[in-house]
């Protein structure tokens, strides 16, 4: 028998509410019932980090986390970050400057854990930005030009 | 979508109890790291759960008014990590925590879960055995507090009741008044791996910081739970801080450990990185606690 709930939260800032089935995956819902397609499904087993989302301005890999527990929170997409007219973000364009992207399946995940590093104001050393990284895989670049892409936009917000 | 039978959620421990004694066969899910995973590889299949999730009193870490540190069982490890009591008091606890899988790992996985499931490889764990730490468990009748040792019976098993959740794990104040501790993962990758073995110890030295007053150490992955290395420990106490004495102290832990062979890891492997993390891991803690080598 299947099982549905009411679930009200907020989407890319805007309040939104669905039923749901009580076994969707957050990503199952985010691409099913609201077509957020940049969440993509890579391993669904919190591995990859191609699911990434924010979630209360944390990261959280969407495969692992039931549809139902966004009930109450602030979910953030890829698509989010959008201007009004579909004005690329600076760490969007980050990222095809510095040829940070490839295939592109890992790319709106590795963003979002970009917004969290970039959102919390401070500054970090290569080496913490590899480890605040480091839950994405990535088959094409390298990573190289990824943490190229977060650096520069991170200076430059910080007004380096 | 997940192969789940039913899913009962918890917005309170009252709740939770209540669901447990409803529904004897319902599996209980916290940030669901592990449950989730196993559901998509088939293993835990077709099951009811009881969502704790939702519980927002069970997460947090209170500094007691007897001193002792609190942490709610659904406190994520990257809230540990960056708590400023967990920084001042048991800076180990959080260097631990920041070493699991990866950010979003840290920012869903729960030390309840981490100790809940039993597994030697938790990397909470080890530090936990090597600060004495209590497991505060509650059911229809109230709390019960147990030392972290006996909470894990078995590999994978662990004492909770038909009744009961893990609410909390309590670091007593006397257990890290001036102890330095510092905690070894050894893995084959630096994100996203398994423990091969880890290590974990606190160290109390003398005020002239020349005298082992006391040295705990833990193990993670040196037997089917984690463990404490107690002839070492015991060999170590009162002992002087020398290069020999360390030396003679991580040599001592092969009479405790008991590792196997797993496709990871050799015995021998793991046998030879007990030795040499236990050696590393308390020569660091000398050094925190402004001792010299
Ligand atoms: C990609 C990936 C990488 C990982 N890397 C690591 C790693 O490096 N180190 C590491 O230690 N772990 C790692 N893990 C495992 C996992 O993240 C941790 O064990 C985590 O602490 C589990 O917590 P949870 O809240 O998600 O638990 P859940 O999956 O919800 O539960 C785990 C178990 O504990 C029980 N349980 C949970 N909470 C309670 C409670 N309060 N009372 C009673 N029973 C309870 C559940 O019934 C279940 O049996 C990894 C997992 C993934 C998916
Ligand atoms: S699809 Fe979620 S982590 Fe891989
Ligand atoms: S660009 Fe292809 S996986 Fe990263």
């Amino acid at each position: 028998m299947a099982q549905y709930k009411l679930v009200k939260f907020t989407l890319n800032g805007k309040k939104v509410e669905q039923m749901v089935d009580v076994r969707a995956s957050l990503t199952d819902m985010l691409r099913n019932d609201y077509r957020m397609t940049s969440v993509k499904k890579g391993c669904e087993v919190g591995e990859c980090g191609a699911c990434n989302v924010l979630i209360n301005g944390e990261c959280f890999n969407s495969c692992i986390y039931l549809a139902v527990w966004a009930d109450g929170k602030e979910v953030r997409t890829l698509e989010g970050l959008l201007g009004e007219n579909g004005e690329l973000s600076d760490i969007q364009q980050a990222f095809i400057d510095e040829a940070a992207v490839q295939c592109g399946f890992c790319t709106p995940g590795v963003i979002m854990s970009a917004v969290e590093i970039l959102e919390s104001g401070r500054d970090y050393t290569d080496d913490e930005l590899r480890k605040l990284l480091s839950g994405h895989l990535c088959r094409c670049t390298g990573y190289e030009n990824i943490l190229r892409a977060v650096r520069k936009t991170l200076d430059k917000r910080l007004g380096k | 979508m997940y192969d789940i039978k039913a899913l009962y959620e918890a917005h309170s421990v009252d709740e939770a109890i209540k669901l447990r004694l409803e529904h004897p066969d319902a599996q209980i899910l916290a940030g669901g790291s592990d449950v989730l995973v196993q559901i998509r590889e088939g293993k835990r299949a077709g099951k009811e759960l009881i969502s704790i999730y939702m519980i927002d009193d069970m997460r947090g870490v209170t500094l007691c008014d007897n001193g002792d540190i609190r942490i709610g069982s659904l406190t994520s490890f990257s809230h540990i990590t960056k708590n400023e009591i967990i920084q001042k008091y048991i800076n180990v606890l959080g260097e631990a925590v920041d070493m699991v899988g990866s950010p979003q790992i840290r920012n869903i996985g729960t030390i309840g879960g981490n100790t809940c499931n039993g597994v030697t490889s938790a990397d909470s764990a080890s530090t936990l055995f090597a600060l004495d730490a209590l497991v505060e468990l509650t059911g229809e009748n109230g709390k019960r507090v147990v030392p972290i040792a006996d909470f894990y019976i078995k590999a994978g098993v662990v004492d909770i009741k038909p009744d009961e959740i893990q609410t909390a794990i309590i670091i007593p104040k006397e257990k890290y008044t001036d102890y330095y501790g510092h905690y070894i993962k050894y893995a084959m990758r630096n994100a996203l791996d398994i423990t091969t073995t880890g290590c974990s110890v606190n160290v109390k030295l003398s005020e002239d910081k020349k005298t082992f007053l006391d040295v705990r150490i833990a193990y993670g992955v040196a037997g089917p739970v984690p463990m404490r290395a107690k002839s070492a420990e015991t060999y170590i106490k009162g002992k002087s801080v020398s290069e020999e004495n360390i030396k003679e102290f991580s040599n001592a832990v092969l009479e405790d450990v008991n590792p196997r062979d797993s496709w990871r890891a050799s015995k021998a492997l793991r046998q030879h990185l007990c030795v040499e993390l236990a050696y590393r891991a308390i020569k660091e803690c000398v050094s925190l606690a402004g001792g010299e080598l």
